[in-house]
């Protein structure tokens, strides 16, 4: 356990001081954000309206930037393989380091996303219930990604490929992230089914994913 | 404790590196996979580490822990160094120490022989070739495992250097580890064996 997390502090200190890929990834997420009410016009109802949904896609587009990076590092200096030789079964090197991405990435782009809210106008009431939903859902989207992260690893352009990979995968994440934040704003009673599903599904991928990436990991190990 | 190797075949992208390699390591003894580029030396001492599955043979450690894999009792120091740039050189060496649970006060003891000591506060990023080799491995000290897989372990060493690792690897052997390293200059190792890797090899074997 204690390896576990040397690791995760480890990761959360080259965040830190590389910085890098939070930067771009939070850059990224300003720069689709604002495009998008000079694509869409300035009718503010419109884009109050679509603007949960427009918040939860560009935070997935975000996100993909820096999933190819959760192991290449790693795998390119040949750190994988100590990490391989070490205490800890590669499923929890791969926890560890979903983690860390959270932390990162997930956690950063969610509290940036009420700011990009106002430039889409949304609704008062909807951004506690966003960043809510948004916390429970991105655990989703590290675990998940790092399936993609692995089996990409040496692949040339890996980073379209996690693309093509992974976005499938964030649907049912993004469906019930958007469906509880309109729900909510709707005030139908549908909020807590959308958000529990929301919930198990971040759940179900903190335990599930991991064992994939794993199996990815030994592969690119051979 | 015995690291053996029996009949062990190895096919990378259809070719067959090298077949029917059989071998034993006692311990205190060194093993030597000598052979041409390509011969399969990096991919004998992946399939030891566990990283690679023999398409025919097993390896297996007797007399070592009998709950740990092979994997968690060797070190394997391939050819990349596993050293973080933006890390300084003590903070490489704290995490690999943490994660791979040696004792804090070998720490010390590792920087200094491989006389990185003074370079402690420094960014890897910024270390020449050979002391980034030698940060890679100074790994071996941090923590003890009674396994060393060493992948060309000279490569852009200095002699001193070279003399340093040739010291870590004698005394690591009169402690009763053993090593296996692949190589395709002269080191000098104690009580080292040579075993030919390739088809040809096994073909004259």
């Amino acid at each position: 356990m204690k390896a576990f997390w040397h690791l995760v502090g480890r990761d959360l200190l080259l965040a830190w001081r590389e910085g890098g890929a939070i930067g771009v990834a939070l850059g990224f997420y300003l720069v689709v954000v604002t495009m998008l009410p000079l694509g869409l016009g300035p009718d503010l109802n419109l884009l109050s309206r679509i603007a949960p949904g427009l918040l939860w896609v560009a935070l997935l587009l975000a996100t993909l930037l820096s999933l190819g990076r959760l192991f290449e590092m790693d795998f390119e200096d040949g750190s994988l393989e100590v990490l391989a030789t070490g205490p800890l079964p590669l499923e929890a090197v791969a926890v560890a380091k979903s983690l860390a991405h959270w932390l990162t990435t997930g956690i950063p782009l969610t509290v940036m996303a009420p700011v990009l809210g106002l430039l889409l106008n949304l609704p008062l009431e909807a951004y506690g219930v966003l960043v809510g939903t948004m916390l429970a859902g991105t655990p989703a989207v590290s675990f998940i990604g790092a399936i993609g992260g692995a089996l990409t690893l040496r692949a040339r352009r890996g980073g379209v490929l996690i693309a093509l990979l992974m976005l499938p995968l964030f649907v049912p994440t993004l469906q019930f992230g958007i469906e509880a934040v309109s729900a909510a704003l709707t005030g139908s009673g549908g909020f807590m089914p959308a958000f529990l599903i929301l919930v198990a599904i971040s759940l179900a991928s903190v335990v599930l994913a991991p064992l994939a990436a794993a199996v990815a990991l030994r592969f690119q190990l051979q | 404790m015995k690291l053996i190797g029996e009949k062990l075949c190895a096919k990378r992208g259809g070719r067959v590196l090298f077949a029917k390699l059989s071998f034993t390591v006692d311990s205190g003894r060194a093993l030597l996979a000598i052979g041409p580029n390509g011969a399969g030396k990096t991919t004998l001492l992946r399939m030891l580490a566990g990283f690679l599955r023999p398409e025919a043979g097993q390896v297996r450690l007797e007399g070592g822990d009998a709950d740990a894999s092979i994997a968690e009792q060797c070190h394997y120091v391939g050819h990349a160094n596993a050293v973080k740039p933006s890390l300084t050189v003590a903070e490489n060496a704290a995490f690999w120490s943490g994660f791979l649970g040696g004792a804090a006060d070998r720490l010390e003891v590792a920087l200094n022989t491989f006389g990185l000591a003074a370079l402690r506060d420094i960014p890897a990023g910024y270390l020449s070739a050979g002391q980034r080799r030698r940060a890679g491995l100074m790994r071996l000290l941090l923590a003890e495992r009674p396994v060393w897989l060493l992948d060309e372990p000279t490569t852009s060493l200095d002699e001193t250097a070279q003399k340093v690792l040739a010291g870590a690897v004698n005394q690591h052997l009169s402690g009763g580890g053993l090593v296996v390293a692949a190589t395709h200059l002269p080191l000098a190792f104690d009580r080292a064996q040579e075993l030919p890797v390739g088809l040809s090899a096994a073909a004259v074997a």
